[in-house]
């Protein structure tokens, strides 16, 4: 489904992705692990095209996006739901929502709106609210919502526990888990280290813009290095 | 002396609207683009000379002639930001503002060679019929101005708040990535809002013309009222701006009746000074559209 190889990337003169290679399979979760200020941002938008890579190609379903902007990549069937959540905070949960279905599966908006609505009941509840007053975890929830009302084929969850609460965490975790269930493949990148083995398919870590560490969820979690440097056993 | 205070109240409101659509089309630009188009004067007097040549040559009025002008400089706002504003400026603010500044006097000095400096008036049958308001009249194309000014930001708000290209130019004006995450196009929408502020001031003229001159410096009459405007409603506020376009309008005129006709801009001004001394953020709290 997303394929990469040679990816390099970075901003003016600092190189910050070096030699990148992975792919992700229709309906698979995959994970990206990493400390702050390794690179995953970075390589999230390199997928959405927000930054142009300086060498390497990134295939999705078959074709080339190397070098495309972010509205046919979005049109494509490729959302991101990026860190920091950036939703609109001066729109309503409703306006949000409908913006995610902007540039593709706008027909289905209506179907897809009422859907989100079941999956985040708490949305619901909020619709005419502005999201700028919503707590951190609804913010997270709506940004979730509005990355899945393109009907995305893949979909780039950057931190997405980020801030929040134990329970909302496991809370979030298994969401993920239930919107994989209906095919959707995930690329989840976070720092989350063993929920996100727990609930993937396979993991990169990514160290120093290089993947160190790739192999089956399972593998990595026994992985003596990765036990060392991110569960300090 | 009360009783010229209610006329020129009216009349007040009837210019104002006309500074209120002209500061629309600045502060929708300042809200999402988050830049001061220096050119918006410039494009005005642009929009008066091409309602004035269609009146001259084939003789349509400059009603009629309005949604033709705005169609055009619709896409002429829409061309320029696309492909000079943003394709000279490099995304940088500062380089945007040079890039409109160049603009304006490449404008004012091509009017400047085309019409000469000469001060230009159009004919229409109707420039003189008056109208009763209340205890007031006032001239036929103050009225038109004043309903056309008011339906023309009635539609600009029913875009912002109902339509799919409102809800992404709101998007965009504060949150550009997340925007460009939804697959919106950000250079296009920016060059949309341009468009749509370009539109506002070409209308503005149409709705002039009757009662108004055209010289190449006409332009900056207005553009300083404007930033007045844009300031005093909150920059970046569609309904900020036009309920101070109407009250400058109002002031104005009451200046007028009190200190002399000359005078009246010096309330607008005593304005912009006491809103930066005592509301630095607009007479509203500032909040895009
Ligand atoms: N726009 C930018 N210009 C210059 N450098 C940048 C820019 N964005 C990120 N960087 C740098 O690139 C490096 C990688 O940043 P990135 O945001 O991709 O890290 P990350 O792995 O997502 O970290 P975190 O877990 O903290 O989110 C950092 O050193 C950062 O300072
Ligand atoms: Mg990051």
């Amino acid at each position: 489904m997303l394929e990469i190889s040679g990816l390099k990337a970075g901003y003016g003169p600092v190189t910050i992705l070096h030699d990148i290679a992975m792919s992700i399979e229709a309906g698979e979760i995959v994970a990206v692990l990493g400390s702050n200020g390794v690179g995953k941002t970075t390589l999230n938008n390199v997928i959405s095209g927000i930054i142009k890579p300086r060498a390497g190609t990134l295939r999705f379903d078959g074709q080339d996006i190397t070098g495309k902007r972010p509205r046919d990549i979005v049109a494509m069937g490729l959302a991101q739901v990026p860190e920091g959540r950036k939703i609109f905070p001066n729109l309503t949960v409703r306006e949000n929502l409908e913006l995610g279905a902007f540039r593709r599966a706008g027909r289905n908006r209506a179907r897809n709106f009422e859907r989100m609505c079941t999956i985040f009941p708490r949305l619901r509840e909020r619709l005419k609210q502005r999201a700028g007053t919503l707590s951190g975890g609804e913010q997270q929830m709506l940004a979730i919502g509005r990355g899945l009302m393109s009907e995305p084929k893949l979909v780039i969850l950057d931190e997405p526990s980020l801030g929040l609460s134990p329970l909302l965490v496991e809370e979030m975790f298994s969401l993920i888990q239930t919107i994989n269930r209906d095919g959707l493949a995930v690329l989840l990148v976070e720092q989350n280290v063993v929920q996100s083995l727990a609930i993937s398919k396979r993991t990169y870590v990514l160290e120093q813009g290089r993947f160190a560490i790739v192999g089956q969820s399972a593998d990595v979690l026994n992985d003596p290095k990765l036990r060392q440097t991110y569960l300090g056993l | 002396m009360l009783g010229l205070v209610v006329p020129a109240i009216l009349s007040g409101l009837t210019t104002g609207a006309v500074y209120a659509l002209v500061a629309l089309g600045l502060t929708l630009i300042y809200g999402v683009l988050h830049i001061i188009n220096f050119a918006h004067g410039s494009l005005l007097m642009a929009a008066l000379y091409v309602a004035l040549v269609l009146n001259m040559r084939l003789g349509l009025d400059p009603y009629v002639a309005l949604p033709i002008v705005v169609a055009v400089f619709f896409c002429a706002g829409y061309l320029l930001q696309r492909f000079v504003v943003d394709t000279f400026s490099h995304g940088r603010d500062a380089n945007i503002l040079l890039v409109t500044l160049a603009l304006s006097i490449i404008i004012d000095n091509g009017a400047l060679y085309l019409f000469t400096s000469n001060t230009r008036t159009v004919d229409v049958p109707y420039a003189f019929d008056m109208i009763e308001v209340g205890p007031a009249f006032i001239p036929l194309p103050k009225v038109v101005a004043f309903v056309a000014a008011l339906v023309i930001a009635g539609l600009l708000w029913l875009v912002m708040r109902h339509t799919r290209l409102g809800a992404a130019i709101r998007a965009v004006a504060i949150e550009k990535r997340g925007a460009e995450l939804m697959g919106i196009d950000v250079k296009h929408t920016y060059a949309m809002c341009f468009g749509i502020g370009t539109a506002c001031v070409a209308a503005a003229a149409c709705l002039l013309l009757p009662t108004f001159y055209v010289t190449p410096q006409v332009g900056y009459a207005f553009v300083l009222v404007a930033f007045t405007t844009v300031v005093l409603g909150g920059m970046g506020s569609l309904g900020g701006a036009l309920v101070a376009g109407l009250l400058l309008g109002v002031v104005e005129a009451l200046c007028g009746l009190f200190l002399g006709e000359t005078l009246g801009q010096i309330g607008i001004f005593a304005a912009f000074i006491l809103t930066l001394l005592f509301r630095p953020a607009g007479l509203f709290a500032p909040k895009v559209a």
